[in-house]
Order: C-alpha cells, then structure tokens, then sequence
C-alpha cells in the first residue's frame, strides 16, 4: 500500500509547495516505497484517506485576530482532530504550530517575538526526545541547522504545563540559543503520545543541497516512516 | 433588542508583553517620565440582536471564551450595554 501524505492549505498559506516538494525529495531517498504527498484544501472534511497530514506555513486567513485562531474552525482542522486522536502523525510548522495551539491540540501559545523582531535566519536546535513522529529517525542530543522564519514564534505556557511538557518528554526540540524568548527555549513540542508535533523552525527549506542545507532530511524521514508506519496498519 | 458589546482582551498578568514593553521605553524619549505597567491589548465593538441583556451578556463572553481571546495567554472583560 502506498503512503500518502496531506498538506493542508488555508487562505494565506505559503509554503505548501516547499513541503510537498521537500517531502517528494526526502521520499525519493529513503526506503519508504511510493509515499505520495498531495495537498489538501482546508474545506476538505475528511482526512481518513491519508496516513500523515502537515500543516505549513505562512498566513492562514492573514494571521487576522492571532495566527491561526480562524484556521481552527476549518472543516480540515475539525477533521485534524480526529486523526490525530486516531494516532495519525500530524506536524505543524510555524504558521502549522500555531493553528495547533489554537485548535487546542498542543499545549501552549505563540506570541510575538522578545524584542518585536521579524526573525529570518537559520537556528540551531537540539533535538530532545526521539519518542515523537518528527524526530523518530534521529539520535536524542542530534544538533540540526535549520531556518527560523517568523514573527510570533514566542513559545508561552503556564509553569504548571511547561512542568507536564517535561514530565511527559514533550519538547521535541530547543533552541541552542533563544531567538524569540521562547520559554525553556522551547522551538517545538508533541502531545503525550508523540502523534502530533508542532515547530516554529522549517525542516522543509533544509532538504536540498542546492541551497547548502540538509538538516531538515532527517525530520521529514521520520514523518514519511511513521507514515508508512500508519498506511500499514490494518484497516 | 439590540445591544452594544465592548470587548477588551489584553495579555494576563505574568506574561510577558513586548509590544507593551517597547512602548513602555519610548514614553522617556518623549519626555513622559513615570508611566509603568503599559500593556497592550485589543478590544472589539460589535452589535448584537438578543432578547435580554442576561442573553446578550452570555453570548458574548460566549464569542469571547470561543474565538476573540486566547485564555492561554489572554484574559478578557466583556461589558454590554
């Protein structure tokens, strides 16, 4: 069976093309046979038909009220939820992470930026727990270099759900140093079952040599393996 | 009947407001000496048809709790009248 990825597009979203094509680039390198990626317009009120969905980045409905506070009430983004209580493999990034917050799938908020900087550069990170979908591929302490690309990329919660984030091995990734004022240098969380996991940094604008980056291979080689991972179970 | 909803949505206590903070440092430059505490919120007017106040009030703080605050990072205060 073939394994088939979604990536969701809201008015305003931008770098849907950069995921399927980083994606379609990722899976033509490692063993998962004939992974697909398609995009998914978020009137779609069904997702059953795929086996891991991706929200990109950008600016979903024009990031109007807070970035992705009118995102959540999409039809796609109600069918989001259901996936991922299926155990389906959901990442959200940037723009996609904070949708999830939003929609109440991860804990936490994005708030603007320490110091109301537009951030554009390229970050390091450490990945913390390899328990997630995104990072199942990689070695716990793994260093990556990977292009940061926002505004309202602040990670905020209250100290009673930053003590459960690590409690329950949460955060999937820090920063090595704190761009944005994050909490704990926070640059990406899961949920407790590791199924759904949202990033401020974009693995997708690091899998090309061309562009002198490679970092982000490994990330989406974990999703396309839990992926394929779904798409195998029995129906 | 209808009723006029104020909604004034700003970021609670303890976290941090960098918007406010940045404004909070240009007051001096402006000669506003002595001002603390600035934070920056949002608030949202808006018209609504309802059979009484109690109504209108609850559907308010309704749309308020649902979409126009984040209560992760954002506490609101509603008023109708």
């Amino acid at each position: 069976m073939s394994t088939r990825v979604g990536v969701v597009v809201f008015p305003g979203t931008n770098c849907e093309h950069d995921v399927v094509k980083a994606i379609e680039t990722v899976a033509s390198s490692v063993p998962v046979p004939g992974a697909s990626v398609e995009l998914v317009w978020h009137g779609e009120s069904s997702l059953d038909h795929l086996d891991a969905v991706v929200l990109p980045g950008g600016f979903a409905h024009g990031d109007y009220l807070r970035p992705g506070a009118i995102a959540r009430f999409s039809k796609a983004v109600e069918a989001l939820a259901r996936f991922a209580a299926s155990g389906g493999p959901v990442v959200g990034i940037c723009n996609g992470f904070q949708v999830l917050t939003e929609a109440g799938l991860l804990p936490g908020a994005l708030q603007k930026n320490r110091g109301l900087r537009f951030l554009c550069t390229d970050v390091e990170v450490r990945i913390c727990t390899t328990r997630s979908v995104l990072t199942g591929s990689l070695v716990e302490g793994e260093k990556l270099r990977l292009p940061v690309n926002h505004f309202e990329g602040n990670y905020t919660c209250d100290a009673a759900t930053l003590e459960r984030l690590r409690a329950e091995d949460c955060v999937v990734m820090r920063y090595a140093s704190n761009p944005n004022g994050s909490v704990d240098d926070i640059a990406g969380v899961c949920n407790p079952e590791g199924n759904v996991v949202g990033l401020m940094p974009h693995p997708e604008r690091a899998c090309d040599a061309l562009t002198g980056a490679l970092d982000g291979v490994g990330l989406l080689e974990s999703l396309l393996v839990a992926a394929d991972r779904r798409a195998s179970l029995p129906v | 009947m209808r009723f006029e909803a104020l909604v004034e949505v700003r970021l609670r206590q303890g976290i941090s407001d960098p918007e406010g903070a940045t404004i909070e440092r240009a007051l001096p430059a402006l000669g506003f000496e002595g001002v603390s505490d600035v934070r920056v919120g949002k608030s949202f007017r808006f018209a609504l048809e309802a059979p009484d106040e109690k109504t209108a009030r609850e559907l308010s703080q309704a749309m308020t709790d649902r979409l126009l605050a984040n209560p992760v990072i954002e506490e609101a205060e509603v008023r109708v009248t």
